[in-house]
């Protein structure tokens, strides 16, 4: 139960390029679906709430790189990320925020809803807690039917005094279900600080109180993450062991659309210091410190994200709004 | 046919479905080890193990997301609520997550689950374990609730309900356990979901009624029969999706109607069956749709105030007498 604290330096070993471009690339998309979302809002084609993930991007990525296709993935309403680091497609996404036909779930989720059966991407789930019970129960699934997959879980530090919180640690470790929670402390449930809601702000040692392995890691260093998940994997595939990371990150934007600045809880200052962990500035700085990348790989790598980007935004906008009949369809399952 | 009590028919749909569907597992608070705390699941840990018969610690919002992550990778639960009081504290589960996961998703999950126990009116257990609590579940699209008034009910619908692809709300009743009546053995035996059963035919009044308060119609309709009163009754058997067809041929024929219910009346089934009634065949009617309910407020424990609480034989018959009697006939 070690407590993986200090990120790699520049100075660890050779870094793979081929692992460094991938990363890299999914980090930058992320960020960039999310500012194009953040436009697109404020153009009126997103409606309703609106999660960004930005700042938070090692995580996911992290977290994706240490699993098998085949892995499964549940998240909450700030999951965008998530979903893209599983290897869903931008534009299905885009268009699920677009409220559009050919969204992944045809328009009826929306940015909190976002479900990929093909990636096996379980959601989008945007009451806070609810769907960590759910987790447990899919690596029971995986238990019961002695498969060697496991489930990572992401929610954040505001499900953490939910009751299904510890009811879930309970029942995982009770069961020794392959799950995998990952809490992204980003310190603000909304705009509550961790330390106005929790008796124990220390989140990985919940873990401990349910005799599972748990750790704490840095959220901005994306080897980090994927060195601290990608152990948790090992037990979860080896046998079934469950686990708790904490992953110390911070989200830039507000808690949503609404909240745009997130100023009223939290100072400039402390949004400005943060930003000096930018895990995408880190990863960019590593890689061309180390010579994994030149300047021309992270340019090219930008542009290509970029593009696709753009195209996900311009397939989003050309996708119809979803036919009336869709209002009755897929309420029940038939046969 | 077999003779057997409304528990048994249900322990039998389980073990007949458990035996015939190896993702069909039992999960719940005292299910296995303790034998169920009505028996309804009596020896299935014997015959099916502990993997298929799953003692929970008491955490019903838990263990219902439990059965819901596992009936999204295509496993079959059966979660037991000790009684579906109880299920209140997974309302969140079954309504924002059982409910709208395959409409969120466009189609592309599904959760076949069922969550039954028994929930209703029951003997002097107050406030709290004795309710209706079908009402805070129909009204869900995505769910379908079922109550089963026979022990040949039992065992069909339960059987339907664990072969259908959607979370299916099952309650039974405490109070209809013991209850004897025939069964057919056959283990394909099933009672599509969705569908009414006239219990009995009449001419002059159709009621409508399910569970313990069929029962209590019944002895009305053979006390107005002396009467010359002819009642037809109907049982909607699953409440969500009604059957509104049956009820309303039945409505067409004899042109009254009582609706009984055991819930507290304001925004309960028999409001919603009333309602229904008015929009399709309100020329049909010779008298208003009368509602016997369960009065306004929580069920007392004292034997003589949880009396004028519940619907009883005599106010059933009361509010017949009145609605032949409405136009003068």
């Amino acid at each position: 139960m070690a407590k993986t604290m200090a990120p790699q330096k520049a100075t660890g070993p050779a870094l793979d390029p081929g692992l460094v471009r991938k990363l890299l690339t999914d980090m930058l998309l992320i960020r960039r679906f999310e500012e194009k979302a953040a436009e697109a809002y404020a153009l009126g084609k997103i409606g309703g709430f609106l999660h960004l993930y930005i700042g938070q991007e090692a995580v996911a990525v992290g977290a994706t790189s240490a699993l098998r296709p085949d892995d499964y993935v549940i998240s909450a309403y700030r999951e965008h990320g998530h979903c893209l680091a599983k290897g869903s497609d931008p534009k299905r996404m885009m268009a699920e925020l677009f409220g559009r036909r050919d969204g992944l779930s045809h328009g009826k989720g929306g940015s909190m809803h976002l479900f990929d059966k093909s990636v096996n991407f379980l959601g989008g789930h945007a009451i806070v807690g609810a769907h960590l019970p759910v987790a447990a129960g899919v690596a029971f699934a995986i238990k019961y039917e002695a498969r060697d997959q496991v489930i990572v879980c992401y929610f954040g530090d505001g499900a953490v005094p939910q009751g299904e919180f510890h009811e879930s640690l309970n029942l995982a470790a009770l069961w020794k279900l392959p799950v995998i929670y990952l809490c992204e402390n980003n310190r603000y449930a909304m705009g509550t600080s961790t330390d106005r809601a929790l008796a124990q702000t220390q989140i990985w040692k919940f873990g401990q109180t349910y005799g599972i392995p748990s750790e704490k890691v840095d959220g901005m260093d994306v080897f980090a993450v994927r060195d601290v998940v990608g152990r948790a994997v090992e037990r979860a595939r080896r046998d079934t062991t469950p686990s708790l990371i904490e992953a110390d990150t911070y989200r830039f934007r507000g808690h949503s659309m609404r909240d745009p600045a997130g100023a009223v809880y939290r100072t400039k200052e402390e949004v400005e210091h943060e930003k000096e962990r930018d895990p995408i500035a880190l990863l960019r700085q590593r890689a061309l410190a180390g010579g994994a990348l030149t300047e021309a790989d992270v340019r090219a790598i930008e542009k290509d994200v970029s593009d696709r980007i753009d195209e996900a935004v311009a397939f989003a906008d050309a996708s119809p709004e979803p036919p009336a009949e869709g209002l009755f369809t897929d309420i029940y399952k038939e046969g | 046919m077999a003779v057997m009590t409304y528990r048994e028919a249900l322990n039998q749909a389980l073990r007949e479905e458990m035996r015939r569907d190896p993702r069909v597992f039992v999960i719940g608070e005292e299910v296995g080890l303790y034998d169920g705390a009505y028996k309804v699941t009596q020896g299935l840990l014997k015959e099916f193990g502990a993997k298929r018969v799953v003692d929970t610690p008491i955490c019903e919002s838990g263990f219902t997301g439990v059965g819901i992550g596992a009936a999204m990778l295509g496993l079959r639960p059966v979660v037991e609520m000790m009684t579906f009081n109880f299920s209140l504290m997974a309302m969140d589960q079954i309504v924002n997550t059982a409910a709208k996961l395959h409409y969120m998703s466009g189609g592309q999950f599904s959760v076949p689950l069922v969550i039954r126990g028994p929930g209703g009116p029951a003997a002097q257990l107050a406030a709290q374990h004795s309710q209706s609590m079908e009402t805070y579940y129909y009204h869900v699209p995505g769910l379908k609730v079922v109550r089963p008034t026979t022990p040949m009910d039992a065992k069909g619908l339960l059987k339907s309900a664990i072969r259908d692809d959607n979370p299916v709300i099952f309650i039974e009743s405490e109070t209809l356990y013991h209850l004897k009546g025939e069964v057919p053995d056959d283990p394909d035996f099933l009672i599509p979901l969705g569908q009414a059963i006239v219990r009995r035919e009449g001419t002059d009044v159709t009621v409508v009624a399910y569970m313990g308060m069929m029962y209590r119609a019944l002895e009305a309709a053979e006390e107005l029969a002396k009467e010359g009163i002819s009642v037809e009754l109907v049982d909607p058997r699953t409440l969500r999706p009604m059957d509104t067809e049956t009820i309303i041929g039945s409505v067409r024929k004899t042109h009254r109607v009582v609706v009984v219910e055991a819930g507290a009346g304001f925004a309960g089934m028999g409001s919603e069956i009333a309602a229904f009634i008015t929009e399709q065949a309100f020329d049909d009617l010779d008298a208003p749709v009368e509602r016997v309910t369960g009065a306004n407020a929580p069920m007392p424990y004292a034997r003589n105030l949880e009396k004028l609480k519940t619907p009883t034989t005599e106010k059933i018959l009361a509010a017949v007498r009145r609605v032949c009697n409405a136009n003068g006939s």
